[in-house]
């Protein structure tokens, strides 16, 4: 039963785990990036990210690049702990699984 | 009480089993996704392979041109000197050109954008070392230093590779190690450095693009 405790229930969703997944190896990532690589629409990425910054495991910063506004998003450090946290919980319930 | 412990056992095994294979699905996702968004990945092995007959094919023209007219001397001046030098350009050039228009069309057929951050990324991450070598061989040559000219190139297209490989296929690291060894040998004997460009511009590049070609192209 332990095995289930890791699990984050904030994680529980593809196009979060997505978010996390992309903002693991990337220092940051902008709102459009994020979209093109999920292809997802903007309305259900600005859902999950508002989600995932509630829970203080990315930061959002606003800025103007030229005249265009421009959101971008990093990791904290909490988020990549618990994300790690997560994929490990995941391997350890695939390996049982199978 | 203890039934239904029993009945909750069995449930959440069940669902277990179920939902371990979209587990499976979204590691493999995770790990797709991190690739994606920081690796651009369409190299072109068939470039690689290229660049190394235009490199081969350069050598044996100046092999041939030194050979013959030039008793196996380069001399740094004359018409000799000049042809060399537009083989050399034509060479890169070329291979350049061969790169960029096959890695666009890998990039189109695996879906992948040619200019994006990642590609940005790896471009910027290639041009640093090189760069730098670059502009620093230039400035050895106009101070009449020629002989570490070969090497120095080995050494620092060596380095860009190991630089950018960070950004694209993994692979790259392990040629452009070769490339630094190469240039540090021919740094040691400069008197071999047209066989060691020869071993490291040509066949190594056939080589390893023959690999990359295989490992990465064949099989999908």
């Amino acid at each position: 039963m332990s095995l289930i405790t890791n699990i984050n229930k904030v994680f529980d969703h593809r196009i979060r785990l997505g978010i996390m997944s992309i903002l693991m190896v990337n220092e940051y990532a902008d709102f459009n990036m994020l979209k093109e690589l999920l292809e997802v629409t903007d309305g259900n990425l600005a859902s999950h990210v508002k989600a995932l910054e509630k829970a203080e495991y990315l930061e959002v910063e606003k800025q103007f690049i030229g005249r265009k506004p421009n959101t971008r998003y990093n990791a904290t450090q909490l988020g990549k702990t618990e994300f790690k946290k997560h994929i490990n919980a995941l391997e350890k319930l695939i390996q049982k699984g199978t | 009480m203890a039934r239904s412990i029993v009945l909750f056992y069995f449930v959440f095994q069940s669902t277990l089993d179920m939902e371990s294979k979209d587990y499976l699905k979204d590691i493999s996702e995770i790990k797709n996704l991190m690739n994606k968004s920081s690796r651009f990945i369409s190299l072109s092995g068939l470039s690689g392979i290229l660049a190394g007959i235009y490199a081969l094919v350069g050598a044996a023209a100046t092999y041939w041109l030194v050979m013959t007219y030039s008793n196996g001397t380069l001399y740094l001046d004359g018409w000799i000197f000049r042809t060399v030098l537009l083989i050399l350009f034509a060479v890169a050039g070329l291979s350049i050109l061969t790169g960029i228009l096959l890695t666009t069309r890998k990039a189109k057929k695996n879906g992948e954008k040619i200019w994006d951050a990642s590609s940005r990324r790896l471009i910027l991450n290639f041009l640093i070392p090189l760069v730098a070598g670059g502009l620093y061989i230039l400035i050895i040559l106009n101070q009449q230093k020629y002989g570490q000219a070969g090497a120095l190139m080995l050494i620092f297209y060596g380095l860009a590779l190991v630089n950018a490989s960070k950004f694209s296929i993994g692979d790259i690291r392990y040629l452009g190690y070769i490339q630094v060894i190469l240039g540090l040998i021919c740094a040691l004997f400069p008197g071999y450095g047209f066989w060691l460009w020869v071993l490291g511009f040509g066949v190594m590049h056939i080589v390893y693009g023959a690999m990359m070609h295989f490992k990465y192209d064949v099989k999908k």
